[in-house]
């Protein structure tokens, strides 16, 4: 059996994690592609890319990023921003779906308006996005999201961790800091300023 | 703390689903004399629940929410009941124990947050039904309330275990037959507002949730008692109607008919010399200082 990688689904109903197939978490300044340990800067250029070359690019801000709790959090929220406003204005098609809490919503959720950890595919599905970044998500959250995500669709999972990574996204960073977002933000511009990866959806921006 | 804790950064405001927006601008942490009237318009009181269509628990549970003096910083503990279905849609912190564990994992959670938070309010509330607090949890129950633990018990009495189809508890009158309990109870309903007392709660009451002002009352004082004088034991007939074989809108009148003089839920309170003493301290502050005369 060749080793395992960590790629777009849908891969099955209740995939294993990729812990149990081997895949280990990056150390400090490294990230992780597909599972494979890179440095942090190569799997800046990689997400920028997936990012740009999407048709529905989407961020996903958790509960640690959307509550004002402290002051990390709003700076957090500032770069997150100016992710989205980046993504935005390089292909109007982009999202920012808050993932404001983690209870289970019954009878349903507006899977147009938010996003739930406990059945991330609709929202997946319902806006057609492939790929995507969570960010201010509790781990064991974005762990459950990201396993669903995998297991029922075939969008290109982004992780934007505060804490070691997580393996089961395609393309993780570690120890998130408001600096590290930004810095993820100037690699979006820069890819973007190369003029190599076109609106996929063909649409002309005009820069106001 | 009030609202300043919850807030929304200002860069996700109008993406926010408007429910999360209604309730940072709108719910009643941190409001002054909030009470059963909010029930209705306030987002983190049970806008929507789980619980069957008419079923008295959620009313009681809408009450009790409704009532808490310090919802922003209320911990509720409770166990395996119909009423952990609801918590998940509830804006107050909770904990869900072991079945029967609720008191003693209510004890090391007052002591933790007296050691974290010195100097800051914190209170903790039981919520459980009739077969965690008097059959499986009794030990508990009983050992915090001897070791005079700081926190207030809420036994939701239903009088059988009902979410596992209606076996006989403790707390299930004499004679009653149930499902699952056919020969009929055998012996009398366990009296344990009377044990409460005896075992050192300092306010002890027994009512239906019929009367939302009484209600109020009662939970209001037995969480300022608990909070400064020792614990306190309130028990509410919250009866399942699927159970007892009623109909959606026979809750409420089941209630009345259970709550008579003579009935087994006629409303019976106790304070202590010591709650009472404290009950007047807190009335005296609320009125104002008598204007001096001259002369």
């Amino acid at each position: 059996m060749g080793k395992y990688r960590v790629l777009p689904g849908p891969e099955a109903f209740l995939p294993p994690s990729a812990a149990c197939a081997g895949i280990v978490l990056p150390d400090p300044g490294q990230g992780h592609i597909n599972g494979e340990i890179v440095h942090e800067d190569v799997a800046m250029e990689e997400a920028a890319k997936q990012f740009l070359m999407a048709k529905v690019p989407t961020v996903f801000p958790g509960p640690l990023v959307l509550w004002n709790w402290n002051e990390k959090a709003a700076k957090k929220a500032t770069a997150i921003k100016a992710l989205y406003d980046e993504l935005k204005s390089h292909n109007p098609g982009a999202l920012l779906i808050p993932m404001p809490d983690y209870r289970p919503k019954y009878p349903k959720i507006n899977p147009e308006v938010e996003i739930n950890p406990n059945h991330p595919n609709l929202t997946i599905w319902h806006n057609k996005i492939d790929v995507c970044m969570f960010v201010g998500v509790h781990c064991h959250q974005a762990n459950l999201s990201l396993k669903i995500i995998r297991g029922g669709t075939n969008c290109y999972t982004i992780a934007m961790c505060a804490q070691a990574g997580h393996e089961d996204a395609m393309l993780s960073f570690r120890d998130a800091t408001p600096e590290k977002i930004w810095k993820f933000v100037e690699a979006v511009r820069k890819a973007k300023a190369s003029g190599v990866y076109a609106n996929p959806n063909g649409v002309t921006v005009s820069k106001a | 703390m009030g609202k300043e804790k919850i807030k929304i950064c200002e860069e996700f405001y109008d993406i926010m689903p408007p429910e999360y927006r209604e309730l940072v601008d709108s719910s009643t942490y941190g409001k002054e004399g909030r009470g059963w009237k909010d029930v209705g318009v306030a987002k983190e009181l049970i806008e929507e629940h789980s619980l069957c269509a008419g079923c008295p628990e959620s009313i009681a549970f809408r009450y009790v929410l409704a009532c808490l003096p310090n919802p922003e910083d209320t911990v509720m503990v409770g166990s395996t009941g119909c009423t952990s279905l609801v918590f998940p849609h509830v804006a107050v912190h909770n904990i869900h124990s072991l079945f029967g564990n609720q008191n003693a994992v209510a004890s090391g959670l007052k002591r933790a947050l007296a050691h974290r938070f010195p100097g800051k309010v914190k209170d903790v509330v039981v919520l459980a039904g009739d077969g965690a607090t008097v059959d499986i949890g009794l030990d508990m129950t009983l050992q915090s309330w001897f070791r005079q633990e700081k926190f207030l018990t809420i036994c939701f009495d239903n009088e059988l275990y009902a979410n596992t189809g209606g076996q006989e508890s403790g707390l299930m009158q004499k004679g009653f037959v149930s499902k699952m309990a056919p020969a009929g109870k055998k012996f009398d309903k366990v009296r344990l507002p009377e044990i409460a007392e005896e075992s050192g709660c300092h306010y002890v009451a027994t009512l239906t949730v019929s009367k939302p002002n009484r209600v109020e009352k009662a939970i209001r004082q037995g969480v300022l008692i608990a909070r400064e004088v020792g614990p306190t034991y309130i028990q509410l007939y919250t009866p399942c109607i699927l159970e007892i074989g009623k109909q959606a809108m026979e809750g409420l009148q089941e209630m009345r008919d259970s709550e008579g003089p003579n009935e087994r839920f006629a409303f019976k309170e106790y304070i202590s010399e010591e709650a009472k003493a404290y009950l007047a301290s807190l009335e005296k502050e609320k009125k104002p200082a008598a204007i001096p005369t001259q002369g």
